[in-house]
Parts: structure tokens; C-alpha cells; sequence
């Protein structure tokens, strides 16, 4: 690439993406970054604009402003020498219904240039074969059903080498058994160096394949950032049950940690102690070992002790507000 | 990055043999040339079995010599094409090319590929431009073969009066069907232009047959004369001049040149539009 080189370290970066339709913008001024190697989670409700910044990403839309950066180079500038690397399934698969499913992943892969057609029977046999098709390979797709022609699709992102994948919502319609394959499929691939940028509305899905997340919410990028990060943002709860209690406050108020006494309830409090819940935001680095250790050592008497951190459920639901689909 | 350039040839024609392949295996292709092909066989039949001879001047152009020569089945048969049939046919290929994709779904995926915008529109338009000249082959095929076996095949008298034998009136045939071939490129230019302002593929291909009726109407009032010689159906009909000897290149040259414009014109549609628009099917 001619440009100055970005960062080498991520395979999509854009700055202050945005994308208007009419007055309503679909995409906000995002700011994504992600690194090469993760698999990262696009997550937000329907409507949010997940797959209007796939289709910006791909060059499919044009941005009304902003910079994309896909594996390095500009789009849609350099799109005829970014795309070959990538593979991707864009809102649903989609295909001729009168040609086999091996006859359609033939059709696709011949629109790429750089795809050789002297090892396209074999790649359309390995993908097929990857995702568990190739029983039906020379079925007409018209009779396949929506699990299966999602594999399909899947099968056609996989069609080549690529560097990045694009799975923009790649459990759909598929039975348990095959989210959990589609899942360790993506698992293996990103073992295997690929970048996965895969978008999602459920968080359980999210929660389980990736190491990197961004939140979609009305077309804004509300949130980004490791997995760990974002479980750390939210707020962890802290219970401890201890008869010394003003000194468990104070030592509690140091490390960043508000607490209250619990409401008096049976077996709250009693001879051998009060209940205190203490909430914040403690770090990374103050582990729950930690925050025992320093309430022994200043004498605090910990009869019962437990952390429990925000789950992303609720993080995600405070991130993205009401009608968010969280019921996995 | 990986690919190799001795790759590319190979590869570019790998998606055009693809696109006539997936053209050609559609069942609604198929339909399409049986209904064609069985134009000239109709006609064939329908004047065996009559009593009663043609009367010179009736029914369309040539049928009063379908008795005496079978070659004329043919030419017959595209004189009754033309203004309907074959646009007809037309008009659903060329405005599926891109509304197809798009309705499909499979647009995004040839795009993302990538296929290339540019060379996608070029390839749909040469397999449209091949299914012109396959759908007229066939009806001139059908024709010629319908003939042969009803009908006496000889030396054809041409319009001129001079007698062509019959090697050289299956040339003029085959000259004949190139021409309706070349009328309806302009048609299917216009197609693909109208398919790339839609996702709707049967709202496409009706706007161009709509309009290719459009053009044949205005064509015939005299009213519209000036505008006569500028519509893309103009010389539909003015193969007789191949009919004559020596043979006169005048209306080919005129239907080629008109049919340039259109093609020319469309293209710059076509392009402006699908280069610049935002694929959301």
C-alpha cells in the first residue's frame, strides 16, 4: 500500500464513519478499531446499524463521511486488492435457487478475480466440506433449508484464504447444534490467525466466541474494547458479612468502594455480624484475594465474602436501553 | 498481494462463462427459445395445413412464398418477431441483469468478491448481447428447419428478381437473423440501464418492453416524423435491403449506427448509476 501505513496491528479501522440515508443517519460518526488476530464481537440490537457499516466496511455503500481502513488499505479506494482477503456473509446468505450449492459457490467464486480456477473444485469441496454440507452438494438450494443455506453462506466466506472474516449475523436460523459448530468454526479459524469481525444481536453468542466487543446503539458506537474490558467497566458487588463493620467501610472506601449496610433481613444481622454490600468499580488490579487481604490486615473479621461482578447482560442493557434482545 | 497476473485472464473469463452458464441453465431461458422456436413452426404448419394458398399481399411480409421455398419460413418468422416476441424476450433478460442479482440477494456477494462494478455490467451486458443473437438464431434455426421438412426447398428469387441458390440463401438468413441481432442491442442496453435503478427485476423488464412498444408506436404516427429516424426501433423492420443484389448495406449500416447511440447512451446511464450506487439489496 502507498499510503502511510496504519497501525499494523488492525484490520479495521475507521474514523468517525458515518452514513446518512435521507436526514436518518444509519451510522454515526464510529470510530472502530479492530485488531488482527481477535474476533470481534459486533453486537447491537436490530436497527442499530451493524450491517450498514458491513456494507460500508465492504465498499458495498458509500460513506457519507469518514475513513475506512480494511486490512490496511483505504475503501473503497483500494477495494479490488483488499476484498480478495476477505471473506464475508452480509445480511443472510443469498443465491441462485435453481443452481446446486456447489454449483453457486462455483458461480461466486468466479466473480473473483484474483481466485484460481484450477483449485476451485477443491476449495468449493473443503468449504463445503467445512461446514458440513458436502452430502448435499449437488442439491438445488431451492430445496435447501435456511440452516442449511446459512452454512452455505458461511461455506462461500471460506471459499479462499482470507485474512479477515465478515460474519454479519452467521447463526441465524441455525438449530443449537449448529450455533455450537458455527461457533467452534470461528474458534478454529481465528486459532488459525484469521481475524473474525462478526456481528450479532444476542450477547450469549457474543459472550462465547469473542475476545473483543463493540456496541452498537442508534448508529453510535456506544462501547469498545476487550471482552475484560467491558466486563471491568461495568460495576462489581462486593458482599461481606463481618461484625466489624465500620472499619471493613473505611478500609472498602480506600480501594474505591461505596458500601451500605444491606437491608436488615433474616440472618442479615445477628452476634456474629452485619451484611455490607459495597459497590464500584475496583480495577483490574485490585482481585478479590486482594480486598481480603487488606480487610485481614487491618483487622476487619471476614465471616463471608463474595464479588459479583455486573454481568454483561445488564451492561449491554444499560448501554443500548430498552427492546435490546438479550434472551440468547 | 497473492495473485498471480498470468491468473487473470482465465479468471475474467471464468465469470462471463459462469454468467452464460447460469443464464443458459435457467429454465426460464429455455422457455423462452422453445416459445421462439415454435413461432416459425406455427407459421409453418399453419400454412401446410391450409387449403386455401396465401394470397400474395396478406398475413405478414414473405408468407405467400413460404410454398414455394421453405427458406422464407424463417424470414417470415422474424418479420413477426420483431415487434413483439423478440423484444419480449429481450426485455426479461436485460432487465433482470442487475435487478436479478440484486433480487437475489447475490448481487452483494458478486460485488464483495470482487467482481468489479464495472466489469459485472459489462459481463451481464455481453451475455444479454448473446442471448440477442441466440434468441434469433433460434427462431431463424426453427424456421429454416420447419421449412425443410414441409416445404420445397430451391433457389430463392430475391426482392430484386435475381435467383440465389440455396447455400447463399441460408447465408442471407443467417445475415438476416445478425440484423435482428444488432436491432435489439440497443433494447438491451436500455435494460440494463433500467435494471441498475431497481431491485425489482419484473418492474425492470417491464419498463424496457414497455418502452421498446412505446418506441414502435411513435414509430407509426406520422405526427412524430422528425423523431422517426432517433427511435431504436426504427429499422427494425428494414431488413428487406439484405434481400436484394447486390445486397444493400445502407439500413444495416443506419440500424448498426442507431444502435451504437443507444448502446452508447445506455451504457453512460448504466455506469453513472451502478458505479455510484449504494448496493442494500
Amino acid at each position: 500500500m502507498t499510503e502511510a501505513s496504519p497501525p499494523a496491528d488492525l484490520a479495521i479501522e475507521t474514523r468517525g464513519l458515518s452514513k446518512q440515508f435521507g436526514h436518518r443517519a444509519a451510522v454515526d460518526g464510529i470510530d472502530l478499531a479492530v485488531p488482527r488476530g481477535s474476533v470481534f464481537g459486533f453486537l447491537g440490537p436490530n436497527g442499530s446499524g451493524k450491517t450498514t457499516t458491513i456494507r460500508l466496511l465492504l465498499g458495498l455503500a458509500s460513506a457519507t463521511s469518514g475513513n475506512i481502513r480494511v486490512l490496511g488499505g483505504e475503501m473503497p479506494r483500494q477495494l479490488a486488492a483488499v476484498l480478495p482477503h476477505v471473506g464475508s456473509l452480509v445480511e443472510g446468505p443469498a443465491f441462485y435457487p435453481f443452481l446446486s450449492g456447489a454449483a453457486n459457490l462455483r458461480r461466486l467464486d468466479s466473480a473473483d478475480l484474483h481466485a484460481s480456477p484450477s483449485t476451485r473444485a477443491a476449495r468449493v469441496n473443503e468449504a463445503l466440506e467445512r461446514v458440513g454440507l458436502s452430502h448435499a452438494a449437488g442439491k438445488k438450494v431451492r430445496a435447501y433449508s435456511l440452516g442449511m443455506k446459512q452454512r452455505l453462506g458461511i461455506a462461500h466466506a471460506l471459499l479462499g484464504p482470507r485474512e479477515l472474516l465478515v460474519l454479519d449475523e452467521p447463526t441465524n436460523g441455525l438449530d443449537p447444534q449448529g450455533t455450537r459448530e458455527v461457533r467452534s468454526l470461528v474458534r478454529s479459524l481465528a486459532a488459525g490467525g484469521t481475524t473474525v469481525f462478526v456481528s450479532s444481536h444476542l450477547l450469549a453468542e457474543v459472550e462465547q466466541m469473542c475476545t473483543h466487543v463493540g456496541v452498537m446503539s442508534v448508529g453510535k458506537l456506544v462501547a469498545q474494547g476487550t471482552l475484560h474490558e467491558l466486563r471491568a467497566a461495568g460495576q462489581a458487588t462486593i458482599r461481606l458479612h463481618t461484625p466489624d463493620v465500620e472499619a471493613a467501610v473505611r478500609v472498602l472506601s480506600r480501594l474505591g468502594l461505596q458500601s451500605e449496610l444491606s437491608a436488615p433481613s433474616a440472618g442479615s444481622s445477628g452476634p456474629d455480624g452485619q451484611s455490607l454490600v459495597s459497590t464500584g468499580s475496583p480495577g483490574h488490579d485490585v482481585a478479590p484475594e486482594a480486598i481480603v487481604a487488606a480487610l485481614v490486615a487491618d483487622g476487619v473479621r471476614v465471616r463471608g465474602f463474595g464479588v459479583e461482578n455486573a454481568s454483561l447482560e445488564e451492561r449491554f442493557v444499560s448501554l443500548t436501553g430498552e427492546g435490546f434482545d438479550i434472551a440468547g | 498481494m497473492t495473485a498471480t497476473p498470468e491468473d487473470r485472464p482465465s479468471s475474467s473469463w471464468s465469470l462471463m462463462a459462469s454468467e452464460l452458464s447460469v443464464l443458459f441453465r435457467r429454465l426460464r431461458t429455455w422457455a423462452m427459445l422453445l416459445a421462439l422456436a415454435a413461432i416459425p413452426i406455427l407459421i409453418a404448419a399453419a400454412v401446410k395445413l391450409s387449403s386455401h394458398p396465401v394470397a400474395p399481399g396478406r398475413g405478414p411480409p414473405f408468407l405467400d412464398r413460404i410454398t414455394q421455398n421453405g427458406l422464407f419460413v424463417g424470414v417470415t418468422a422474424l418479420v413477426v418477431s420483431v415487434p413483439l416476441f423478440l423484444p419480449l424476450t429481450i426485455g426479461v433478460v436485460a432487465g433482470d441483469t442487475i435487478a436479478g442479482e440484486a433480487n437475489l440477494g447475490t448481487l452483494r456477494y458478486l460485488l464483495v468478491a470482487p467482481a468489479g462494478r464495472v466489469r459485472l455490467l459489462l459481463i451481464k451486458y455481453t451475455a444479454a448481447a448473446v442471448f440477442c443473437l441466440a434468441a434469433t438464431l433460434t427462431v431463424a434455426a426453427a424456421g429454416a428447419l420447419a421449412g425443410v421438412v414441409l416445404f420445397p426447398v430451391g433457389p430463392v428469387t430475391l426482392l430484386s428478381g435475381d435467383t440465389i441458390g440455396v447455400g447463399e440463401s441460408v447465408a442471407r438468413s443467417l445475415l438476416i437473423a445478425a440484423y435482428v441481432a444488432v436491432s435489439l442491442l440497443g433494447l438491451s442496453a436500455i435494460g440494463l440501464a433500467i435494471s441498475t435503478f431497481t431491485d425489482i427485476p419484473v418492474g425492470a423488464m417491464a419498463a424496457t418492453i414497455v418502452l421498446s412498444v412505446v418506441s414502435q408506436v411513435a414509430d407509426n404516427l406520422p405526427q412524430l416524423e422528425w423523431l422517426h429516424p432517433w427511435l431504436f426501433s426504427h429499422y427494425w423492420l428494414g431488413f428487406a435491403d439484405l434481400l436484394r443484389q447486390p445486397i444493400s448495406w445502407v439500413s444495416f449500416g443506419n440500424n448498426a449506427l442507431l444502435q451504437a447511440g443507444y448502446i452508447l447512451a445506455a451504457w453512460a446511464l448504466a455506469y453513472g448509476k451502478f458505479t455510484s450506487k449504494d448496493v442494500l439489496s
